[in-house]
């Protein structure tokens, strides 16, 4: 039930996408991100769109999967999509009742709704092909500059990467604790909305008490082999760009260059 | 009081890279009070045979039948059947999380449906057989030690008077002397109370100790479903998939290799005590003659 979520999974599998390297990653993924407010026309949301599905083709990942973890945002989608069509003013076009829908509203709903799409599907991409210590990796290299500021860049990274690896093991958990409860039978699907949030006290217990056993022995085998921090650390795999690396720069800046292009299209 | 299951297969993440089958095709029936040992190696497909029983994971294909209805069919009371099939699972401690251990052990059979007064008994009457004394009733289930953790958590389900009791790894992570109470205190339940168990493990000695028939799991295929001598006549396999036959099997086998006339399949130091008795018995008669 819960292993549904596939949001900020990796998926092991072997292509170019996944091994560039996890900071053109990042920095295509947030220049993704921002091209998609740069373009206001249709020729520029088809064009992404493109790019995104040719991106999708060359990582290797089944589309049917990536499409399933959109079911999880499902209901924000809606809220916001409900929001834009029913509230932009314009010129009407029809009205339920109070609720009118304008021209203008239906633009404003339908490109909300492509972006957001995208914006997820572009972003669960790069977690889809990065572990998540590539990922915190990538991040503490492309934010070392921050270290001069006096940010502590190593110890947010590695915050970062244990968070992101205890997401599995805290999903594993709940189910492994809900299994448990239901077979006392518990029951978490039926009854008004206090007596499901009180169904949940047997879940939650015993999960914040594993989380903070398992911090606490974590904390334990990280000082018995001797952490302390970022300063003086060298690492088993650098990253090093390699030609592919360029390549795909170049194709971001190719992609962007179009998307602004589009503007005045 | 039957489970039995026909072509039982389980396959998680089905159609993505990830894909792997957890169990392959079993097919199996227990009788009435019986007890049964599960073997079989991590990644064996134990603990997902055993969920699929109480109807907490559903096969993938496959049919269980409780008492001969198809426990996924249209209408089947599935709470009644967890009542039923009492799942115990492997670190049950951790899902301990009343204030007390009595309300605790009460969460079960209030579930069931059962008042405040009736679900106090059966918590009570679960508690005995455990061995958990009235002293630690309304205690916090987290100052317990170990052990007591674990029996309350048992006594979690058994508060619910089911009728097949399943545990995962009963044993697991405890002292010799927890562990030795634990089993003690589930063959007990056996003996007093005549339910069928199915009991998880993967030390073979636990289970040729308590065991009817011993089911080996390998690969998510069942292998073996016998009697543990058997079973243990096949110690050689069961070394290729990981396991091992119990340390005293493997002497009785090296005795025979030396050309000693023993029984080679016997699993528990006492049956062994009575082979080389024998053996030595008809020597001294052989010797009278």
């Amino acid at each position: 039930m819960i292993r549904d979520i596939t949001i900020g999974q990796y998926y092991p599998t072997d292509s170019v996408i996944h091994r560039l390297d996890p900071r053109v990653k990042l920095a295509s993924t947030m220049l993704f991100l921002i091209s998609l407010f740069l373009t206001e026309s249709i020729v520029g949301y088809v064009f992404a769109g493109a790019a995104l599905l040719a991106v999708i083709r060359i990582s290797r990942i089944p589309f049917k999967y990536i499409v399933r973890g959109l079911k999880a945002v499902v209901i924000l989608l809606f809220i916001s999509v409900s929001f834009n069509l029913f509230l932009t003013p314009g010129e009407e076009i029809f009205r339920l009742g109070f609720l009118k829908v304008t021209r203008e509203g239906l633009r404003t709903a339908l490109y909300m709704a492509v972006r957001l799409i995208y914006l997820i599907i572009g972003s669960s991409l790069m977690t889809l092909t990065t572990t998540p210590n590539q990922l915190t990796d990538g991040l503490e290299k492309s934010l070392g500059f921050l270290n001069k500021v006096h940010v502590p860049v190593h110890e947010i990274a590695m915050m970062m990467s244990i968070a992101l690896r205890f997401i599995p093991i805290l999903i594993e958990e709940t189910d492994k604790i809900m299994k448990a409860q239901m077979a006392r039978g518990a029951d978490f699907d039926t009854g008004n909305l206090m007596q499901r949030a009180r169904a949940m006290v047997p879940i939650l217990v015993p999960l914040f008490i594993s989380a903070f056993r398992r911090a606490a022995d974590l904390a334990q085998a990280m000082e018995a082999r001797c952490y302390h921090g970022g300063a003086g650390r060298t690492k088993l795999k650098p990253l090093r760009y390699e030609r592919r690396d360029y390549i795909a720069y170049l194709l971001v800046a190719l992609y962007l260059v179009v998307m602004v292009v589009t503007r005045w299209l | 009081m039957s489970i039995k299951a026909e072509g039982l297969t389980y396959i998680y993440q089905a159609g993505t890279a990830m894909e792997s089958y957890a169990v392959r095709d079993i097919s199996f029936e227990t009788k009435d009070g019986e007890f049964i040992g599960l073997i079989g190696h991590t990644g064996s497909g134990k603990s997902t045979l055993i969920q699929q029983l109480n109807g907490l994971i559903k096969p993938t294909s496959g049919k269980i039948y409780y008492n001969g209805e198809d426990i996924h069919s249209e209408g089947y009371d599935m709470k009644r059947l967890r009542q039923r099939v009492g799942l115990v699972f492997q670190y049950p401690e951790y899902q301990l999380f009343e204030t007390d251990v009595l309300t605790d052990v009460k969460f079960g059979p209030k579930n069931m449906g059962m008042s405040d007064i009736e679900a106090e008994e059966a918590a009570k009457r679960a508690l005995k057989l455990v061995g958990i004394g009235e002293d630690f009733y309304k205690r916090s289930p987290f100052e317990l030690s170990g052990g007591q953790k674990r029996r309350a958590a048992i006594a979690g389900v058994l508060a619910m008077d089911p009728e097949v009791l399943i545990l995962d790894e009963p044993a697991a992570g405890l002292d010799p002397l927890g562990k030795t109470e634990i089993l003690e205190t589930i063959a007990r339940l056996h003996r007093e109370r005549n339910n069928t168990i199915i009991m998880v493990s993967h030390s073979m000695e636990d289970v040729a100790e308590y065991a009817d028939r011993i089911m080996v799991l390998d690969d998510g295929k069942l292998v073996y479903f016998d009697s543990p001598k058997e079973v243990f006549r096949h110690y050689e396999e069961l070394e290729k998939m990981g396991l091992s036959a119990p340390q005293i099997t493997y002497l009785m086998g090296d005795l025979k290799k030396r050309g000693l006339q023993v029984d080679d399949s016997v699993g528990t130091v006492a049956e062994a005590c009575r082979e080389i008795l024998r053996l030595w018995k008809e020597k001294e008669e052989k010797s009278a003659e």
